[in-house]
């Protein structure tokens, strides 16, 4: 039974909602979201979007859009590459700067490494996801980035869940998550020294479903990934993983070709991707009504350690 | 697919925000799981490494309290440090919990928390009846004015569901709530730890003849929280495309804290009182026939006027006071105590300004509300009642009308840390 057939005290067709004068909760969110959007660019002189080309910051980039209208994003978006990216994603990620007209910033892991800035991890699940880190920081500090706009939510992972819509970064691009700044009411601090900078978490208060229900609504375009798809796939630790060349399998790991589609995008090497047959957005929202996994559920990044996500938080990860 | 799930139903959802307070074994946690748990809102991985997690630390019992203590050092500790946000959401309402400390150490976590609820959970545990802290997290929610306050009187299994030592609770409540601002107090009685009366109607009290908590939770009346009769619209953010299509636009954009703003109102815009009509209100999605809070739009006016980031547009004939001289409530969130003649960064609405202290008038003891008048030393968690003078004037009303237009925090420009949460008297 999945959490909104089930019935609680109430039955919905009893109770009539008067919606005059009164937001539906995802019109909240907007609200709430364009208005954290609008302080940026307010406060900060050189903030930045952060782009992955995932739905959540797809949903971000639409909702700044919706922040600045009719005045185009004055905020340029970010892309921290790994190199390790799906086919569709780069193409998508240009397609959709164009039509906004918004500047592209790229910060290559690639280029790290090169420099010996950042050493590859080597082996059985080898993965980019902690040597972004290295090249972000790097990327705020060559481009003088003073706040950077990330598309994270507070139900996707349980540091997450102690986030600042606000939160601050010393300049070693630390987090600090037992001395955080209280943050009440809509009142944001954006006050800073030189050389610090901030993170700041515009949709922290939506939820997965949310989020899918917010995109079928505005009928938002989304990379094919996220709908279903054959692909060649293998099966680690209970996650199915995409194929790719440069990913080295265990002997026991073999390759099969699969329907599937991504519950999140990231990098190839640690997104899970699921067996699923939705290919529209209503049979999305259903299944994720549905489902009794979390979406990172399916991140090998997170499965590291019990608290892996606020460790490499502190460090300066998203 | 199987589809029982209603789209269209979710689109039409409230959004309920929420804080709980409690300390280590009042039950905090298991109420709050509970919810979760009954509601179907707990993920399967989500509940299997909590389990993996307990069976780690040789608890007999699956914790659901990491679920919420998130942080390294709190499931180290076993406490809660810091406010967390959780999500639920059922047929009716999406549920947004501040989930806070509650001892005395964190009161700045729990007035975090309370500043952007809609209602406050308090939990008493029966066994023990009213409690000191009971008392400080009512005077919190009050001081907040936080519309609704429930308070769950749990661990009714521990006191075989008596009725009597429900209504003695009661009574003995009834004594001090003269005390608080609250408009709306509600009382439950439940067992989080078995599960009565929180989702499910319990069959141990049938002497209890009102809703669940979660009935509760999903109907009481949110919509008319906000004011919708005093128009404030702070401007937070002007508009300029200085595109060809778009290139005389000058759109004032912000959120609604207060009132009804419909094309053709006549209204000022503060500090300069220039008044003119309000042309259109406009948003991506199209022109709007009024908006209300809490919605963010651009507001477009017919004359010309100079207008920027912090001034504020009200109705002609309804203005908020003005002024420099200013007494608020505040909440003391730092272990340097509050400097009277210091002076700090202040913001109000989209305004930064700085203050100086003049005088701290009283301190209040948060668990009693004793006015103490000797002692103005003010350090972390006290809280005062102080007067200000701001370096130019602030349109605000009292926050006991307007939580947007009547709060404030200070800032301690030495260190950039938010210091200081106030309410404007």
């Amino acid at each position: 039974m999945h959490p909104l057939s089930y019935q609680t005290g109430i039955e919905k067709d009893k109770i009539q909602l008067d919606m005059r004068n009164n937001l539906n909760h995802l019109q909240e969110l907007e609200s709430e979201s364009i208005h954290v959007m609008r302080e940026i660019a307010s406060q900060f002189e050189r903030p930045g979007l952060l782009f992955s080309g995932g739905k959540d910051s797809i949903l971000m980039a639409h909702l700044a859009k919706k922040a600045f209208w009719p005045a185009k994003i004055p905020i340029p978006f970010v892309h921290i590459d790994t190199g390790h990216n799906f086919d569709e994603t780069i193409k998508f990620r240009d397609d959709l700067v164009e039509e906004l007209g918004v500047k592209l910033v790229v910060g290559s892991v690639q280029e790290s490494i090169d420099k010996g800035k950042a050493v590859e991890e080597k082996g059985v699940g080898a993965s980019r996801n902690i040597l972004q880190t290295i090249t972000l920081l790097d990327t705020v500090e060559e481009h003088k980035f003073d706040a950077l706009l990330g598309g994270a939510r507070r139900d996707e992972e349980k540091a997450r869940a102690k986030e600042r819509f606000f939160s601050h970064r010393d300049d070693f691009g630390q987090w600090d998550p037992k001395n955080q700044r209280p943050e009440l009411w809509n009142l944001y601090n954006a006050k800073k020294f030189p050389g610090e900078h901030f993170r700041v978490f515009p949709i922290s208060n939506w939820t997965e479903l949310d989020v899918w229900m917010y995109i079928r609504r505005e009928n938002i375009k989304l990379p094919s990934l996220y709908f279903s798809h054959e692909r060649d796939v293998f099966k680690r630790d209970g996650m199915w993983l995409a194929h790719y060349p440069f990913m080295q399998m265990k002997d026991d790991e073999k390759v099969e070709r699969r329907i599937v589609r991504c519950r999140t995008i990231g990098d190839v090497t640690c997104t899970g991707v699921v067996l699923s047959e939705a290919n529209s957005l209503d049979d999305i929202v259903a299944e994720i009504a549905a489902t009794r996994e979390t979406e990172r559920g399916n991140r090998a990044d997170d499965k590291r350690s019990e608290t892996a996500m606020e460790d490499r938080k502190k460090e300066g990860y998203f | 697919m199987d589809n029982t799930f209603n789209q269209d139903d979710y689109i039409n959802m409230e959004l309920l925000r929420f804080t709980t307070a409690g300390s280590v074994d009042d039950g905090k946690s298991t109420l709050i799981g509970r919810l979760l748990y009954d509601t179907k809102s707990i993920f399967q991985d989500q509940y299997d490494s909590v389990k993996e997690a307990s069976e780690k630390r040789g608890e007999d019992y699956v914790n659901l309290a990491l679920l919420t203590d998130g942080l390294r050092a709190e499931r180290e500790q076993g406490i809660t440090i810091d406010v967390a946000y959780r999500y639920f959401s059922t047929p009716r309402r999406k549920f947004i919990i501040a989930d806070t400390p509650g001892h005395i150490q964190y009161t700045r976590n729990m007035v975090t928390g309370a500043s952007t609820a809609n209602l406050a959970l308090i939990l008493v545990d029966a066994r023990k009846g009213i409690l000191e802290q009971t008392r400080r997290h009512a005077f919190i929610a009050s001081l907040l004015k936080i519309p609704h306050v429930v308070f769950c009187i749990n661990k009714m299994d521990l006191v075989d569901y008596s009725k009597e030592v429900y209504d003695n609770i009661l009574s003995d409540f009834k004594e001090f709530s003269s005390k608080l601002e609250v408009q709306d107090i509600r009382f439950v009685p439940v067992s989080a730890l078995k599960g009565d009366n929180i989702v499910n109607r319990s069959e141990n009290m049938t002497w209890y003849e009102g809703p669940t908590l979660l009935y509760l939770l999903e109907t009481i009346h949110i919509a008319s929280d906000h004011d919708l009769v005093n128009c404030r619209f702070p401007v937070q953010y002007v508009i300029r495309p200085f595109s060809d299509e778009y290139h005389d636009y000058r759109g004032y954009a912000g959120k609604i804290a207060g009132g009804i703003f419909k094309p053709g109102d006549k209204v000022m815009a503060l500090p300069s009182g220039f008044t003119s009509k309000i042309k259109k209100i406009d948003t991506y999605d199209g022109e709007l026939n009024e908006a209300f809070p809490p919605q963010s739009v651009t507001i477009l006016l017919e004359d010309e006027i100079d207008i920027s980031r912090g001034d504020m547009i009200v109705r002609e004939n309804n203005v908020p006071q003005i002024g420099q001289d200013i007494e608020i409530m505040l909440v003391w969130m730092h272990d340097r105590p509050l400097q009277i003649g210091g002076k700090y960064a202040i913001r109000h609405t989209s305004k930064d300004l700085r203050c100086m202290v003049k005088e701290v008038k009283y301190k209040v003891d948060i668990n009693t509300l004793h006015r103490n008048l000797e002692d103005k030393n003010i350090g972390l968690n006290e809280i005062a009642r102080i007067s200000i003078r701001t370096t130019q004037p602030l349109f605000f009303d009292r926050y006991k009308h307007n939580r947007n237009t009547g709060s404030v925090i200070l800032i301690d420009e030495s260190n950039n840390v938010t210091v200081g949460a106030g309410m404007i008297m």
